[in-house]
């Protein structure tokens, strides 16, 4: 217990908590709306941070849990059901979807694994473009009921649920499950001659990918009040999600956090550069990859440890 | 009379994808690498030869040629600085290259379109067909520009065949992606083989990005729909198999052709996507993979 009070992480987080749960005094509501959003992402990464960083698979099409959570919970609460029954629905509809998709897809190798994932989230996209008459298509739907109108009380929403999300992965990664997880993701083989069953655990670590990833979905609907195509399934944001991900450090799960944040701040204020402004996000993600794969936060953990 | 015109469109899609897979296919099997950028790399084909051709002034021929390659010295960016980079990197442990490749790649190709994007706006363009003029076979009337495409498109298959088959060159590709460290015993330089591979890739894929450009017309949007097909037709037709991914192709192209004249343009792509689905949890390797 005392050690964990000296951990200096733990010290850094609860400032870090506190001040951003702060901001709203000092801050425009412009940019607690971003951080909102941020915060959700984050999330976002820190779930795919478990499924890559620790079981060593990539999931290309994480927006397909999302789009799944998103779309469920919109459908259902357009059909009535009102916010928390449709949060709850949405989660098990990714559930589900994770499922379907992870039984087949661990029986295969790296890459194929990769490829499946991102044919899931074409597959989404155009499902919900073919039955546009009951998802809006590409234009989108929209929901009736909102978390809030108040732009401070969505903010601490999102803060409060990316910290809870933040202390259940970051616990389980460095739980046994996390431990094994890391182990099946960089030996398999040895994983297995030591007993432990790789296939269960790593099916394991994408439902709880799936919960949270459909969960926060559900969230980010009700936050923004309306689910489209563009702005949940696309590819380009799973691949934000990625970049958030590796950028801040895989392998760490909170890197996810610092990631979300650095990224769509950074992707805001290089607004004024129009079409490139995730073409200079997208670059500087390569040379992250090139020169610091640890990512930022991983960097500066892993530095900790040589030193 | 649609029987025979589905079975002349769908070819000359069939051989667009058959060669644009094949590209994606040598590189998965020589270089271990999947390309994400391959969308990316077609447009960039399309665009520049598009405007070498139209803006530049340099006619239809020239700037297919130049299209090429530019093709080509994308694909070069890619290797050099990109995946061999990843490839060489010490930081990055050997189990997750793979992973980073992919990754890399994909940020890659989203640079290349976000990029071109910029430069030439998201708007598609067409090039200029190469042949004009319309031929009537028994009795249907198809551009001209269309049966060029497919002879196109399968004389350089044929090519590709006798290189990698019959000369010395050809044969060490071959062998260096059963056994590249066998090949080095032997006294072959990897490295130039892989650049020879890359090249051969850029050509592929320019080629096919100019054709399809010529075709269907080609715009930034594409590039991502154009890497997922590409990676569709070979996981279904087996990673590593290069007959596979002609087979896939052709399998692909007649379900899309087919879709859009019988059910609807709107539904074009869901048909390759259902059976990849199939393939996917009834025979994951592929319809002829090895790997």
């Amino acid at each position: 217990m005392i050690k964990i009070a000296r951990s200096p992480l733990l010290w850094f987080a609860v400032i870090a908590i506190a001040v951003a749960a702060l901001l709203p005094l000092w801050v425009s509501g412009y940019i607690l709306g971003i951080l909102t959003v941020a915060y959700y992402y984050g999330v976002f990464s820190m779930a795919w941070d478990l499924l890559f960083g620790f079981a060593g698979e990539v999931n290309f099409g994480p927006t397909f849990l999302i789009g799944l959570g998103a779309y469920g919970a919109a459908l259902l609460d357009n059909a009535g059901l009102g916010v928390p029954l449709s949060m709850i629905g949405g989660t098990v509809a990714a559930l589900v979807g994770g499922l379907m998709l992870a039984l087949p897809a661990l029986r295969m190798r790296g890459p194929y694994f990769g490829l499946v994932t991102l044919v899931a989230v074409l597959i989404l996209q155009n499902v919900i473009v073919i039955f546009a008459h009951f998802t809006g298509g590409e234009i989108g739907m929209t929901v009736a009921d909102v978390l809030s109108i108040d732009t401070n009380v969505n903010y601490w929403y999102a803060l409060g649920f990316m910290v809870v999300c933040g202390i259940i992965l970051f616990g389980l990664s460095r739980s046994a499950l996390g431990l094994i997880l890391q182990a099946s993701g960089q030996d398999p083989i040895e994983a297995q001659a030591l007993g432990f069953n790789v296939t269960k655990h790593k099916l394991a670590a994408f439902c709880i990918s799936a919960i949270f990833s459909g969960l926060t979905g559900t969230m980010l609907v009700f936050y923004m009040g309306a689910a489209s195509v563009g702005t949940i399934v696309d590819i380009s944001i799973g691949v934000q999600i990625i970049i958030a991900a590796v950028l801040g450090g895989r392998r760490t799960i909170l890197g996810g956090v610092i990631g979300a944040i650095f990224l769509i701040l950074a992707t805001e204020f290089l607004r004024p550069l129009g079409q490139l402004n995730t073409f200079v996000v997208s670059g500087v993600a390569l040379l992250v990859i090139l020169f610091f794969p640890d990512g930022m936060f991983g960097y500066l953990l892993r530095r900790g440890e040589r030193g | 009379m649609q029987a025979l015109q589905i079975l002349i469109d769908g070819f000359a899609i069939s051989s667009l994808y058959a060669l644009g897979a094949l590209g994606f296919t040598l590189i998965f099997g020589v270089s271990g690498v999947l390309n994400l950028a391959h969308g990316g790399i077609m447009v960039v084909a399309a665009l520049i030869g598009w405007y070498s051709a139209g803006e530049l002034g340099l006619g239809t021929y020239l700037g297919t040629l130049v299209g090429i390659l530019a093709g080509v010295i994308t694909a070069f960016i890619s290797y050099l600085c990109v995946v061999r980079p990843i490839q060489r990197s010490r930081a990055i442990p050997h189990e997750e290259t793979e992973i980073f490749v992919l990754t890399g790649t994909l940020l890659l190709g989203i640079m290349i379109q976000d990029g071109m994007a910029y430069l030439f706006s998201d708007n598609p363009i067409t090039m200029r067909p190469l042949i004009s003029g319309v031929t009537h076979i028994a009795g249907v009337r198809t551009p001209t520009n269309e049966i060029m495409i497919a002879v196109v498109c399968w004389v350089v298959i044929g090519l590709l065949w006798l290189l990698v088959n019959r000369t010395r060159i050809g044969k060490s590709l071959l062998a260096a992606s059963m056994n590249p460290r066998g090949l080095t015993l032997l006294g072959f330089e990897l490295s130039r083989i892989y650049l020879l591979v890359w090249t051969i890739y850029g050509v592929l894929a320019g080629l096919a990005g100019v054709l399809l450009a010529s075709f269907l017309g080609v715009g930034t949007t594409n590039a991502g729909d154009l890497t997922a097909s590409a990676f569709s037709i070979v996981v279904l037709g087996g990673l590593g198999s290069v007959s596979g991914s002609l087979l896939a192709a052709y399998i692909v192209g007649y379900l899309e052709t087919i879709t859009a004249y019988l059910i609807a343009p709107t539904l074009r792509p869901i048909p390759a996507l259902l059976l990849l689905v199939l393939v996917v949890y009834v025979r994951p390797q592929g319809l002829l993979g090895r790997r």
